[in-house]
């Protein structure tokens, strides 16, 4: 019968999700038979007793047995439903405590997420197959909905309060993960991919980021970097001052520090700005970047320098 | 001289019909505006929400055409920008609800015949009767125009903070909702008086027809849940005001609260939506079959039973939103028990049937449909309130296929069906049988094939309010757009033959179907007051024996 349950489920990525499609499947043919019943009973009245001019109905007013039957039984049954539902739901509700976790931020229409190493990724997730993942979610802005069909797992994300939801991922490859609380505009369009590695493949995903950057041009690698990353909340590229100093136009200029000295903005000059943000220190600002030492691959520096540069 | 009937035959003729009825009584739309019969308002609020609910239908069409293929392109082009879209699936969501289900059923054919079948005169209270239609009146033109104006696209359940941040026009709808709801209680009041106090000469509480008692039950959940709207709008306005947090996260509120005041209301409102209907299906029923109702009290206590559990479950709303996981498990333990009443009258209606004399006119076709129909949308209810299968189907398509098999082919069908019933005795016209029996087939077949469909588009994982969607999708969606035709064009015949049978004279009979409630004694259409004399009550309600004889 798996392949009638893969008609009516995606395909099964977690043990829970597993867990779940049991109780769907049973309460699937479950309803089928009380459907066939109800419609079985209420055709073959219509019919066995069709009309015939004259005749006389008996006087049947009610039938205590009967009617104390058919609201135990469904009652009995409906308990069983319930606790078999409160047991799938306990393993979703209570993450083990050896998860590997990871903070989610919603905000229209992006998903942020933060690995327990201060690395960060946009709307694309990767995760060791077999190991618990627990994901701790909030909103800057709406309330969204982390949606991961395959896993069976979805939990709102509120403003202003911390939510989670966990799983143990079991089938490698790319699923498909969703907004699933209305958000406006972009709603439908807030998803992404959340893919599942072997361990090897993980560990090298981490150190190198992956292979993704060489479907894109430099400039567009770094430009999107950025955004990931969270460049972009403290250094614009149109010319407005933020926390730190805006990226237009800087390249090739030179800047004033705030022990009066003047350095040239080149390509060694960034990198630097990169690794060791405190070791320089921009005129009227305050030494408050961390270091992204590990956090930047070489192709994620190349690519921020290459789109710097653009910006002119 | 009371009057008595037959109970297995229509009586045609027996009687001349008077010369002057409700409806020609007086003339003029001066009489119709300032009209207390309750006969009058009832057809104008018939009239109201039909008309609400053909334009919400107009824009469920559209939302179906817009997701027939993935790039909602028609001939080469867009029919609807993602915008557009999140406010026509707004605009029908809140038409749908507050403009026509809530009001259907209890302002327009309970309206009509609750008086008639306690052999009453009137409401209670007539003059409040007609403020609660120019209250509904009131609350749909600023509803209609505020989510026009502003643009509303939050959804008919308007969670904060998107619907606070993102435009001002939630205040006004609160209002608007809040004012509907004022009508809702209106109805309510004079429903819950009128069925204290003017049953007829020897009406005992347990002599009343079944519609009665679920008019009744229906009347307690609109007056109790009703002012948790105007709660929720106060705790709006201060907030707005005041800039006091209550549910805006940026100055300490919670966001989370707003879903538990919306659903304190609006779940009970389902049921306001839900017993009414099921209240015509133990009408329609026994008259069909000519046999008595199976199991009178538990149906009468079952209504009641829907009522006050409606008020304890609204949580099941919010089993992923952040509630406590106590809540959450408590929430879906007493939703359990809501199967149990309504269990009870499908199978009372079951075994109503059972050795019957059954005819299939139009309006027992939808009795049946709604049986079939209200049992999908039950059974899946239970998919919905198991806590572990609701984590993956909440907020997908299986929530939007579940809720319609409930709301349409519930409600829907069953105020489909109660109009065919009533119509001779509120028009004094018959209808074409033919093109009944056509239309509801249509609406069946076309029904199943939208939303059938749904719930496997659920269960795959398509989320629900989704403009884009995934390829993969496509074959079922195009089914359900399919579907929405055949449907919306069996509604179309539906209204079509039946605004024709006004063009003909008084055709109706009495007694068409062999009803043994009261609303059968009086002419078709009634006279001005009802009665030409006060009935008194000679047998208790669906007694189909043939020991009461033809003229007393």
């Amino acid at each position: 019968m798996e392949w009638f349950r893969a008609l009516m489920l995606p395909p099964q990525g977690s043990a829970f999700a597993g867990e779940v499609d049991t109780l769907y499947m049973f309460l699937f043919w479950l309803s089928v038979v009380l459907f066939l019943g109800i419609a079985f009973a209420a055709v073959y009245f219509a019919v066995r007793y069709r009309y015939v001019p004259g005749r006389v109905t008996p006087h049947i007013t009610h039938n205590t047995t009967l009617e104390i039957v058919w609201s135990v039984l469904p009652l009995l049954l409906c308990g069983v439903i319930f606790f078999w539902g409160l047991d799938g739901w306990m393993k979703y509700a209570v993450a083990p405590g050896e998860s590997m976790e990871i903070q989610i931020t919603a905000k229209k229409w992006i998903w942020t997420f933060e690995y327990p190493d201060g690395s960060r990724t946009a709307n694309e997730i990767h995760v060791p197959i077999g190991k618990p993942v627990r994901f701790i979610m909030t909103s800057e802005d709406v309330l969204h909905d982390f949606f991961v069909p395959d896993m069976r797992v979805k939990h709102d994300i509120v403003p202003g309060r911390y939510t989670e939801v966990w799983f143990t991922p079991t089938v490698l490859g790319p699923h498909h993960f969703t907004c699933a609380e209305y958000c406006g505009k972009g709603h439908s369009d807030m998803n992404g991919k959340l893919v599942v590695d072997s361990e090897p493949d993980f560990k090298k995903w981490m150190e190198t980021g992956g292979d993704d950057w060489k479907n894109y041009s430099p400039e567009v690698w770094g430009q999107m970097q950025r955004e990931q990353k969270g460049c972009a909340t403290c250094h614009s590229v149109d010319g407005s001052k933020g926390q730190g100093p805006t990226w237009k136009g800087i390249y090739g200029t030179m800047v004033e520090m705030n022990d009066g000295k003047s350095y040239l903005v080149d390509d060694a000059y960034l990198q630097e700005s990169m690794m060791q943000p405190n070791a320089k220190i921009v005129k009227g600002f305050e030494a408050i970047m961390p270091s992204f030492q590990g956090l930047l691959h070489p192709q994620d520096i190349r690519g921020l320098i290459a789109y710097i540069k653009t910006l002119k | 001289m009371a009057q008595a009937l037959t109970h297995s035959e229509p009586q045609i003729g027996d009687r001349p019909r008077p010369a002057k009825n409700y409806l020609n009584a007086t003339t003029g739309i001066w009489s119709w505006m300032t009209t207390v019969d309750h006969k009058r308002i009832g057809v104008m609020y018939l009239i109201a929400v039909s008309s609400a609910f053909f334009v919400g239908g107009m824009f469920a069409l559209m939302i179906r055409l817009t997701l027939l293929t993935p790039s909602h392109k028609l001939f080469g082009k867009v029919l609807i920008d993602a915008d557009t879209y999140n406010r026509v699936f707004t605009l029908h969501g809140a038409i749908m609800v507050f403009l026509f289900i809530i009001p259907s059923i209890p302002g327009s054919l309970a309206n009509f015949v609750l008086p008639l079948m306690l052999g009453a005169k009137d409401v209670a209270f007539p003059r409040l009767n007609l403020a609660s239609f120019y209250l509904w009146c009131t609350g749909a033109a600023i509803a209609v125009t505020s989510m026009i104006v502003g643009a509303v696209d939050t959804g008919w359940t308007f969670y904060t903070p998107y619907s606070t941040t993102t435009q001002n026009s939630v205040g006004l709808m609160t209002m608007a909702v809040f004012i509907l709801g004022f009508s809702s209680i209106f109805t309510g009041l004079n429903f819950i008086a009128t069925v204290h106090k003017l049953r007829a000469p020897g009406m005992g509480w347990f002599d009343m027809p079944l519609f009665v008692w679920g008019t009744y039950a229906t009347a307690i959940i609109q007056v109790l849940a009703t002012p948790v709207l105007g709660i929720t709008m106060v705790l709006l306005a201060l907030e707005r005001v005041f800039n006091i947090g209550i549910f805006d996260p940026k100055i300490g509120g919670d966001p989370v609260l707003f879903q538990h005041f919306f659903w304190f209301y609006s779940h009970p409102a389902v049921y306001i939506m839900i017993v009414p209907g099921m209240a015509i299906i133990s009408e329609i029923i026994p008259t069909f079959s000519r046999k008595t109702i199976f199991g009178y009290r538990a149906i009468a206590y079952s209504s009641v039973a829907l009522a006050l559990l409606g008020f304890l479950v609204w949580g099941h709303h919010m089993f992923v939103a952040g509630q406590s996981e106590l809540a959450t498990v408590v929430f879906s333990a007493l939703t359990f028990l809501v199967a149990i009443p309504s269990g009870v009258k499908l199978f009372n209606w079951l075994a109503t049937m059972y050795k019957g004399n059954i005819s299939l006119e139009t309006p027992m076709l939808y009795g049946i449909s709604f049986i079939l129909l209200f049992a999908i949308g039950g059974l899946t209810g239970i998919f919905l309130g198991a806590l572990s299968t609701d984590v993956h189907l909440t907020d997908t398509y299986f929530v939007v296929a579940h809720f319609h098999y409930v709301m349409m082919g519930g409600t829907v069908i069953a105020f489909i069906g109660g109009v065919h019933y009533w119509w001779p005795k509120i028009t004094g016209r018959m209808y074409s049988e033919k093109w009944g029996r056509i239309g509801c087939s249509l609406v069946f077949i076309g029904f199943n094939m939208t939303f059938l469909t749904q719930f496997f588009l659920g269960s795959r994982g398509m989320p629900r309010r989704y403009y884009n969607y995934l390829d993969q999708y496509q074959p079922l969606h195009a089914f359900s757009t399919f579907g929405s035709w055949v449907l919306g064009m069996g509604l179309f015949i539906t209204a079509a033959y039946l605004l024709a049978s006004l063009r003909k004279p008084y055709d109706a009979p009495d007694n068409p179907w062999g009803g043994t409630t009261m609303e059968w004694l009086t002419s078709s259409p009634p006279i001005e007051h009802n009665f030409e004399e006060q009935p008194v009550l000679e047998h208790e309600p669906y007694d189909y024996r043939p020991k009461v004889k033809k003229h007393a």
